[in-house]
């Protein structure tokens, strides 16, 4: 019993002090969370956001033509919805979601589609991909719109559908779809939404003009976004202290709501989300994890304004806020442009000087990408176009060699160590790189820019990341692959077998039937197999009487000539006598039969020749001959179900043929007239016991027996007329 | 007898001790024998499954089998020095070129049916090691793009010679930057695009 309570206070004590630790924890958490943490690493590099935020957002005359790529997302590419010619107005939409991760393309203007093909889109690789190419007609009509009135009272399912309907996606950079992001299966109870308005890379502004001036719609965005998760715990909205007049507008809208605007300092890359959720609530993303993971989702405000938009005005997502900067331009400002602006179109209204022009980066400095087709348009994810001088933004120096000295390590916001895995990558070790955490790598590039070798260290990430990535593919590829041919190999063993045990089945059931067959050899069965090679060698010797001799071939191509010689010379006295109209008609008469006459003069020719050969080489004809019935041997075994009687039969006809291959025709004839005897006589007895037996086919033996005796006085007559030609 | 039961002792002990572990290893000998030849399967794991017969075997197993037997592991284009490299972690030996007698490394090919010239005799189908062309006899046939493994085996059976192999094209979406070309460039003046940036500027 004392034991029993020692136990017993033992498991309480330990649940008690489990209880215990959990709560520190959580006030630990919760301190955590209420203070603004800080991130490992991070840089300052010159923000240049002064360039762009001295104008309010502006607009620019619509483009004749819009470039409205298929796929502006993560996910997969829309299906067209429209065809060639067809009109279209704002706001349509053009191309329908593939699936669950996909998102819907709108037309960001009235006009016709003028061409669906693959053309230039804003992409590193500088690949072309389809796009629908649209004629604006300047009218800009919307179509009818339907705005979701009072969401709050609406299914979550109803909203989350309309905002994928609108072609949501993100639009800070990734271009997630928007309404998976906010349907999360993490696991974890989502307790935080965060609003991310930090915009840390440099020249990049229109999240930041975007708060100053539309921070009413921001604020009803967020407040569809927190509906849409079931009112989270908390709502953060976090922007970076360089951003003053963005907070202020932000707080003035955000008062008398429960959202918090949450100022911490300005370091790149606190934007990224996993650095803003760690510096917001002290969470760590875990390793190729998701925020929902960890109970947080994260959105852009650009993002929850487009929801705004969609829900209270039914607009979907067809144009967004861009940054247009850079040194090479006369004007630089944020504007509000359709989706589908030719880049080269917004940089030619902004008054871009081509000698200045270094390159065109979508994106910012430290994370955008070098486009060369200017004729790419603006896409959802487009959030800023950099135009720089050679002067602002020069080539990098060479590269250098790495000389260890740790600073990228230093700045890492991700911790890992840049240093191991650019040599890994180097040596493209994958699995030193996985080790080394390579896919934690938010790739923002500040690494590179405090290498004092100036190593492009991103690129080398980047590439080992997309060669892992298509090793895994191709992995996948193999063991699908493996399993076919596996199954193929199992399948043609299979059928192998199978044809076997039918074959030996075969075997058995002949070697049966032989075994019968010899045991009752008397029965009628084997005296029906005896006749049937009876009358196999008969057809044989027909068809052996059918074939001519060399000497009647000769005698044939004789007679052909000499009739062909006969109209040749008609023909011409009637050409020397006839009218001067009809001539031309007998010429070509005379034509062919001269034609004739050449082709029987060849046949002679060969038929001699033949004539000729036959008597020099009888041993070959008969062995030519011989080889004749050897064929219809094969078709014997097949047809007279191999039977012994037909053997001999055979063997019979073989010797009948040889020997009449070297008989004179007078004596073949005399042959074929005992044949046909024997055959007559043959039918006679079938006929009269057809006739003691009363048997129904009477009349058909008594039709043949007519036929067989025409036949023999046929011959007959025919060996009467050769002995008196001799 | 003192000195029988000093050393009888000692003996029975240690006679006694290999008696049990030798049971016991007789019976983990029994009762977790490996069937197969790991090592095959891990060698089968790392090539390409081409099944292309490059190597000279009937099919990537067959080699992997040769392989486990000590037979060279370069003889394997489809896999490339990629898979040489593997191989070479994995038996602890090694890695050398690619043998070029077996042919070389190529880029990623599908064979493709020029489906109009097609006489639907099935000859590519018989000789399609993954069952990746589809077609009946006289009936059209067509290469599944993505099960083919860009072997080769069904261009020369082919009686109208209407099967090309054509360069599988990367997507979008598959694509990903290349590495940076290696070398270290101390000398600024020797890159080439800074000496095209000086003649534009001049």
């Amino acid at each position: 019993m004392s034991q029993l309570d020692e136990r017993q206070s033992a498991s309480e004590r330990r649940a008690a002090r489990e209880a215990h630790l959990i709560a520190s924890e959580k006030a630990r958490d919760l301190s955590r969370e209420l203070k603004i943490n800080d991130f490992h690493g991070g840089i300052h590099p010159p923000e240049n956001k002064h360039q762009s935020t001295g104008e309010p957002i502006g607009s620019i005359p619509l483009a004749d033509d819009l470039i409205v790529p298929l796929n502006q997302h993560i996910g997969g590419t829309a299906i067209p919805l429209v065809k060639l010619g067809d009109l279209v107005q704002k706001g349509q939409k053009i191309a329908e979601a593939d699936g669950m991760i996909s998102c819907p393309v709108h037309a960001p203007s009235s006009g016709k589609v003028v061409a669906i093909e693959p053309m230039a889109v804003p992409h590193p690789s500088g690949m072309v991909a389809d796009c629908i190419q649209i004629r604006t007609d300047g009218r800009d009509e919307w179509c009818t719109l339907t705005p979701l009135e009072d969401y709050a009272s609406r299914d979550i399912d109803d909203v989350l559908e309309k905002i994928r309907d609108c072609g949501i996606a993100g639009m800070g950079g990734a271009g997630f779809p928007t309404a998976v992001k906010l349907n999360p299966r993490g696991g974890a109870e989502i307790d935080t939404l965060i609003i991310n308005g930090t915009e840390c890379e440099p020249y990049i502004t229109a999240d930041d003009m975007l708060m100053r001036e539309r921070a009413d719609e921001i604020i009803g965005g967020v407040e569809i976004l927190a509906h849409l998760l079931e009112q989270p715990a908390r709502v953060l909205i976090g922007i970076e202290d360089n951003k003053p007049e963005a907070i202020a507008a932000m707080r003035q809208a955000a008062a008398g709501t429960r959202f918090h605007v949450v100022v911490f300092p300005t370091k790149y890359p606190s934007g990224g989300e996993k650095q803003l959720i760690e510096i917001l609530t002290g969470r760590e993303v875990p390793n190729e994890g998701l925020p929902a993971n960890v109970g947080i989702v994260c959105q852009n405000v650009g993002t929850a304004r487009a929801v705004y938009r969609a829900i209270t005005l039914g607009e979907p997502l067809v144009s967004r806020v861009t940054t247009v900067v850079g040194e090479s331009l006369q004007r630089q400002r944020n504007i509000e442009t359709p989706l589908g602006t030719p880049i080269r179109h917004i940089l030619e209204q902004h008054g871009l000087d081509r000698q200045q022009l270094q390159r065109v980066i979508i994106g910012g400095p430290m994370m955008g990408y070098t486009i060369d087709d200017l004729s790419a348009p603006v896409v959802k994810t487009t959030n800023c176009i950099l135009a720089p001088s050679k002067q602002e933004l020069p080539t990098p120096p060479p590269a250098q060699a790495c000389i260890r000295c740790g600073l990228c390590a230093e700045v890492c916001p991700a911790s890992l160590l840049p240093q191991q895995l650019y040599w890994y990558a180097r040596a493209e070790d994958r699995e030193k790189l996985q080790a080394y955490n390579l896919f934690d790598c938010i790739e923002c590039g500040a690494c590179s820019y405090v290498c004092p070798s100036s190593i492009p260290l991103v690129q080398y990430y980047r590439a080992a990341k997309g060669d892992i990535r298509e090793a895994r593919l191709e992995k996948e590829k193999a063991d699908r692959a493996r399993e076919r041919f596996e199954y193929r190999k199992l399948r043609l063993e299979k059928a192998e077998q199978e044809k076997e045990a039918k074959r030996l089945a075969r075997k058995k059931a002949a070697e049966e039937a032989r075994l019968k067959r010899e045991q009752q050899a008397d029965s009628p069965e084997a005296q029906a197999a005896k006749q049937e090679s009876d009358v196999v060698a008969a057809a044989l010797a027909r068809v052996k009487a059918k074939q001519a001799t060399p000497e009647q071939q000769l005698a044939r191509a004789q007679r052909t000539l000499t009739s062909a010689e006969h109209r040749v010379e008609r023909m011409q006295s009637k050409l020397a006598e006839a009218e001067e109209s009809q001539r031309p008609q007998l010429q070509a008469q005379l034509k062919t039969a001269e034609l004739k006459l050449q082709e029987a003069r060849d046949k002679l020719a060969e038929a001699e020749k033949q004539a000729a050969s036959a008597p020099a080489k009888p041993a070959a004809e008969t062995r030519d001959s011989s080889a004749e019935p050897s064929i219809t041997e094969d078709k014997l075994t097949v047809a007279g179900a191999s039977s012994s009687a037909a053997g001999a039969a055979i063997e019979k006809a073989k010797a009948a043929a040889a020997a009449r291959a070297s008989m004179s025709p007078q004596e073949k004839l005399a042959q074929e007239i005992e044949a046909l005897k024997k055959r007559v006589e043959k039918a006679e007895a079938r006929l009269q016991k057809a006739r003691s037996e009363d048997d129904p086919n009477t009349g058909a033996f008594e039709t043949a027996l007519e036929k067989m005796q025409g036949k023999l006085q046929d011959k007959l007559a025919q060996q009467d007329q050769s002995g008196n030609q001799d | 007898m003192e000195w029988l039961s000093e050393v009888s002792t000692p003996l029975l002990i240690l006679g006694g001790m290999a008696l049990v572990f030798g049971a016991l290893l007789g019976f983990a000998a029994v009762r977790f024998k490996v069937e197969g030849d790991p090592i095959v399967d891990q060698i089968d794991a790392i090539l390409p499954q081409t099944q292309c017969g490059q190597c000279g075997h009937p099919g990537c197993r067959p080699y992997a089998e040769a392989i486990a037997n000590g037979e060279a592991i370069n003889k394997c284009p489809p896999g490339g020095q990629a898979t040489i490299n593997e191989l070479a972690n994995l038996l602890d030996v090694e890695p050398t070129p690619l043998d070029a007698e077996h042919g070389v490394e190529d880029v990623k090919k599908v064979a493709f049916i020029r489906e109009a010239e097609c006489i639907g005799c099935t000859k590519c189908i018989q000789a399609c090691p993954v069952d990746a062309i589809v077609g009946a006899a006289k009936q059209m046939h067509t290469v599944i793009v993505d099960e083919c493994t860009g072997c080769d085996l069904c261009v020369e059976p082919c009686p109208v010679d209407c099967i090309d192999m054509v360069p599988l094209e990367t997507s979008l979406q598959e694509w990903h930057p290349s590495k940076p070309s290696d070398g270290i460039q101390l000398i600024a003046s020797d890159r080439p695009d800074l000496h095209a940036d000086d003649r534009s500027a001049a």
